[in-house]
């Protein structure tokens, strides 16, 4: 089993296989499974995914009204101009806010690797794949890739807002994207590695303050956030760019930051954004 | 390892808005009525820190409800469970404790109805990943590495043979193992990791052992 980044890459350099590949395999032997079963359980996870995308193009609202439609307002902007940052990059972003007011608004969606920051690894997927048209089991191996990272960085540091702050959810899950999106654009193992590395290390620090303790704001916003710079450390890993701190070492520095953040932007709805004149009003607004 | 599964990060499937404040909160729901082996009608829930303080918003009331009435995480019914309970007469308080806790995410559950009782206490590590760290006021000190079995049981002799002559007639391979008694010949809970997959026979078996009041898994 492997423990670290190092060892997962080393993994599948050594036996020439795909980094999916690795978890795929590891998954078989802890469940006790054939890889069908295997396979088949998580192309579960991709349709829920996908509903849960289509679902929020419809626009969709959360009980409170913060949050909904502008996934549905970034599909219509690139419909009617030429968006700056790219068709793909801002598809992605809206197929992540998206999942993520389908979240909020109390719909059915796939944790990856938490609720609150389900939006990144989808959103980018179904945006990545009308460019690379990957086949149904590429998509579903983007899924492994991808858990593959979460699973090293949910038992090294943690991936949870109370835990951790954002940057353990928001954080981890762009950086598990930005992973995936290299092996399925073809890049090695060790440039997986390095596109994750990049986008944790733009995350760190980046608190929890959820107004009213709702996974609303700024949850679906950070979404667009961590899947951008997914896309963009992707590119540059690509690229041949290298993080100066290994993969591993980011993973270790994100853990020691998250340990002295203090309980307030810690998933509390006391602090950040949370503590502003307009959050407090927001949530004096909700629940009296 | 606290995670052994890619299911664990990639996923669970589930309805909205929080995996550690509603789909984490209805697992431990979850576990306590598995617990408990029967149908609950009464209810006080602790909730502590970031629970404590958030758990409205997050909807961590009406998962735990739904966890307690039975139901997984991805089922559409979640958000309806209080009024649910409400109609069936399960009666459920929440309480928000300042007492302080060793993880943000912690929920004391104290659940019965007419015949039995069960307390526990679970946290909720991340992405819907819970852990029971106590169940009625036993200390559980699981690795969460490996499948776990609970054991209530009387302390009486012979308890712990019949049950390690079942694991053993089904191969399987005791890692770690504790007992506890409240007094003696009193309640008793023994605590088993095992590095084998627990399937439901080997469960029915265990339960028709002598001495033996309930059984349940924690897998990992």
């Amino acid at each position: 089993m492997f423990r670290t980044v190092a060892e997962l890459v080393e993994i599948a350099e050594k036996e020439n296989i795909l980094l999916s590949e690795v978890m795929i395999q590891q998954e078989m032997d802890v469940k006790e499974q054939t890889r069908e079963e295997v396979i088949a359980s998580m192309e579960k996870n991709l349709e829920v995914m996908e509903n849960a995308i289509e679902e929020s193009l419809q626009g969709v609202k959360s009980v409170t009204g913060l949050t909904g439609g502008d996934a549905v307002l970034i599909q219509n902007y690139m419909k009617e101009k030429t968006p700056l940052s790219g068709h793909l990059l801002l598809d992605g972003v809206s197929k992540a806010m998206g999942t993520n007011e389908v979240n909020a608004a109390m719909g059915t969606i796939c944790a990856t690797p938490t609720a609150g920051s389900a939006g990144c690894v989808p959103g980018t997927l179904f945006a990545v794949k009308n460019q690379l048209h990957p086949t149904r089991e590429q998509m579903i191996r983007y899924l492994f890739t991808a858990g593959a990272f979460g699973f090293v960085v949910a038992n090294n540091a943690f991936i949870s807002g109370a835990a951790g702050g954002c940057q353990a959810e928001v954080g981890s899950a762009g950086a598990m994207a930005s992973a995936a999106i290299v092996e399925m654009a073809g890049g090695t193992p060790q440039q997986s590695a390095e596109a994750f590395a990049m986008t944790l290390k733009n995350m760190l620090g980046l608190v929890c303050d959820p107004v009213a303790g709702l996974v609303e704001v700024p949850c679906v916003k950070r979404n667009a956030g961590g899947s951008a710079l997914a896309i963009v450390s992707a590119d540059m890993a690509l690229a041949g760019v290298t993080s100066r701190i290994p993969c591993d070492e980011v993973i270790g520095a994100m853990y020691r930051i998250g340990k002295t953040m203090p309980s307030a932007l810690r998933e509390t709805g006391e602090g950040g954004l949370a503590d502003t004149p307009t959050g407090r009003w927001l949530k004096e607004r909700i629940f009296g | 390892m606290k995670y052994n599964s890619v299911f664990d990060i990639i996923g669970p499937v589930m309805i909205g808005p929080s995996s550690s404040h509603t789909a984490g909160a209805a697992r431990i729901g979850k576990a306590a009525r598995n617990l408990l082996g029967s149908e609950p009608n009464w209810a006080k829930i602790h909730l502590y820190e970031s629970f404590a303080k958030t758990h409205k918003g997050h909807g961590t009331d009406f998962a735990i409800a739904g966890g307690l009435l039975g139901f997984e995480t991805d089922d559409p019914r979640m958000n309806q469970s209080l009024e649910m309970a409400k109609e069936r007469n399960f009666s459920i308080d929440f309480i928000e404790d300042t007492a302080a806790v060793d993880h943000p995410n912690t929920a004391r559950l104290i659940v019965g109805n007419d015949q039995n009782q069960v307390e526990l206490v679970g946290i909720s590590i991340g992405g819907g990943k819970v852990e029971i760290t106590e169940l009625n006021c036993f200390k559980l000190r699981l690795s969460g590495n490996h499948p776990a079995l609970l054991i209530m049981h009387n302390d009486r002799f012979g308890a712990i043979a019949s049950v390690t002559t079942i694991l053993a007639k089904h191969e399987i391979n005791i890692g770690h193992m504790e007992v506890n008694r409240k007094d003696i010949g009193d309640a008793a809970l023994m605590v088993i990791e095992v590095d084998q997959n627990i399937k439901d026979t080997l469960l029915n078996e265990l339960r028709q052992a002598p001495h033996i009041t309930n059984v349940c898994t924690i897998i990992s």
